[in-house]
């Protein structure tokens, strides 16, 4: 056994109940030649909100399905509630709740059998899985769909029972995988106050997202994935104070104009970010910089000023956009 | 806990097939009974009329066929719980990577079909029987008998076709197995006409596929007969279909699903 010697029995609870819940190190995923992750470092506090951010292809779900225990790890380390994924998983399998990217839901069972069938394969006794199914429901505000076959649901319905399922087995660690990629703005932020909630009773969440302002919304910290890398970590204020001015002026050109303007524009800010549609000015004060592109005679289609973000965060590390 | 896991997937069969037994299992039982009263019956008089009478055991051809009957329905409806099923697990609802997010491993999910093939197997077999029974095609207790091979056998085709829908990477070939090769063995496996009838070439190539052996079973356990070859040759390839079956299938599951 490689494993530490506080390495838990079967089914213990973490001894020790302030370590990280999830260590990483030099966690690496091979698909034949080609490597998904490549040489990772994380760790995960109990209680904590962690996020992976960063493109389709970042290597984020290849990740999760190591931490979850249903991706053989390539090479590194990988310890999760103490545990090792790679001899231990099924008992480590018992205690997460997992939001696969995919639903993966039955569509031809109802909403409730499909959490049914999910909560018999922990055996957990069928009155407990009953109760359950009740609860959690009622917390996903899905209990009047209890008995609707899962095919004609929304997607964020679809998603809310994703979730639902995950938590059938009371787990103290549980990974989303993309909770609210494809769902409108309105379902995103009912999934949003869910996961909030759970958050606030204390369940551990390490989620993966591409969207900036769901890291923001939901991760006390998180690390920034590219190509399979880390390549920045810290809360979302950090990360922005660390790789960002506090604003952003956004201008748009008339088709041929943006490249005149460039010079001129560079000498207005701390930084410039050319995009194909658009010129990013980043600066510490937006309306200051606006005035000044004016002054300096550039007469551009749209000024825009908002607070930096993750994306710009992202844009600087990678020179590349998160979503386009 | 472990050791339970694939009865949990057995049960989640059992739940879903609330759902889909009545297009699934109308089917299953209601085709072989069409078969054996429009060939048993109708086809059998012409039969019955004709030389075939020693050939087929003195027994007139409903009752030479239903037992064969049986074993190759029985086979082709576990082809269909090894095909359809899995494909959607697999590729087309993703319902097995969910349940791997459980403590149910790759190697429990198809022990837990396997243990449901089983299951309907005999339940879909049994009121096959019943109803031959009732055709006075054979007597019941000797029906039941003959359904222990049968499901033996489909058992095994359910193995081994879950192995090959689990390792092809589209449904394109699904259909192409049903039509080249369970109707042909449906056909050909000696359920309908005895094997000899066949090209003198292509009788060691039927000798060599289950089916026949189930069907031979089945045939001599519902006339109380004894079969073409030793009872032990015949039980040993079925149990070598099952055990191959399974043992591939284990590790087409595990490969495709733990990466
Ligand atoms: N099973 C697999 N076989 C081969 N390549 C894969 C497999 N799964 C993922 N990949 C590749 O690994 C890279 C990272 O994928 P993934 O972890 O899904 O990224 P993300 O979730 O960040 O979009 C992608 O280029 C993807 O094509
Ligand atoms: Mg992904």
């Amino acid at each position: 056994m490689t494993a530490p010697s506080s390495t838990p029995a079967a089914g213990a609870p973490s001894p020790d109940a302030t370590g990280p819940l999830v260590v990483a190190r030099g966690l690496v995923k091979r698909f034949g030649d080609f490597t998904a992750v490549d040489g990772i470092d994380v760790e995960v506090a109990r209680g904590e909100a962690f996020g992976f951010l960063g493109p389709n292809g970042a290597g984020k779900s290849s990740t999760m399905r190591m931490i979850g225990a249903v991706s053989p790890v390539t090479a590194g380390h990988l310890r999760v509630l103490g545990l090792d994924p790679a001899t231990q998983g099924p008992q480590l399998r018992a205690r997460l709740g997992v939001v696969p990217q995919e639903d993966t839901l039955d569509q031809e069972l109802t909403v409730a059998e499909n959490l049914a069938i999910y909560g018999r394969y922990f055996d957990l006794p069928r009155p407990v899985v009953r109760e359950r199914i009740a609860e959690l429901l009622d917390f996903v505000q899905l209990l009047e769909r209890r008995d609707s076959k899962v095919d004609p649901l929304s997607g964020g319905m679809k998603r809310r029972l994703v979730i639902a399922r995950a938590l059938i087995n009371d787990p103290e660690l549980l990974l989303l995988d993309e909770p609210t990629t494809g769902l409108d703005p309105q379902a995103r932020h009912v999934l949003w106050d869910r996961l909030y909630r759970l958050k606030q009773r204390g369940v551990t969440l390490l989620l993966t997202t591409h969207y900036m302002d769901e890291a923001e919304q939901l991760c006390d910290r998180l690390v920034v994935m590219d190509k399979g890398r880390i390549v920045a970590e810290g809360s979302p204020r950090e990360l922005i104070a660390a790789h960002a001015t506090r604003e952003v002026v956004e201008l748009r050109f008339p088709p041929d104009a943006q490249e005149a303007a460039v010079p001129t524009l560079a000498q207005l800010a701390d930084r410039l970010e050319e995009l194909p549609d658009r010129v990013l000015v980043y600066t510490d004060d937006g309306d200051a910089a606006a005035h000044e592109v004016h002054a300096r005679g550039l007469t551009p289609t749209s000024v825009v000023t908002r607070r930096s973000t993750l994306e710009d965060v992202f844009l600087r590390l990678t020179g590349r956009q998160l979503v386009d | 806990m472990a050791r339970t896991i694939p009865l949990r997937v057995l049960e989640g069969h059992a739940r879903a097939y609330r759902h889909t037994w009545r297009g699934t299992t109308t089917s299953a039982v209601v085709t072989p009974v069409l078969f054996l009263a429009a060939m048993g019956l109708g086809l059998g008089t012409l039969v019955d009329a004709g030389s075939a009478s020693d050939e087929l055991g003195g027994g007139g051809y409903l009752t030479w066929l239903a037992p064969g009957l049986l074993a190759a329905s029985t086979m082709q409806n576990a082809a269909g719980d090894g095909t359809f099923p899995v494909a959607a697990g697999m590729r087309w609802m993703k319902t097995y990577q969910a349940a791997l997010n459980t403590p149910v491993r790759p190697r429990d999910l198809l022990v837990g079909h396997l243990l449901w093939a089983l299951l309907r197997a005999t339940l879909v077999g049994a009121v096959f029987v019943v109803v031959a029974a009732a055709f006075g095609a054979m007597p019941l207790h000797r029906g039941l008998l003959a359904l222990l091979p049968a499901v033996l056998l489909g058992v095994g085709v359910c193995a081994a076709t879950s192995a090959f829908t689990a390792a092809s990477d589209s449904d394109q070939a699904l259909s192409g197995v049903f039509r080249f090769v369970i109707v042909p063995l449906f056909l050909f496996s000696g359920a309908f006409f005895p094997v000899d009838q066949l090209p003198a070439a292509v009788q060691p190539v039927v000798v060599a596929i289950p089916v026949w052996h189930g069907v031979e079973l089945s045939r001599a356990l519902a006339s109380g007969t004894s079969p073409a070859l030793p009872w032990a040759v015949h039980v040993g390839v079925l149990l070598a279909l099952l055990v191959a079956g399974t043992a591939v299938a284990v590790a087409v599951f595990e490969r495709r699903l733990r990466r």
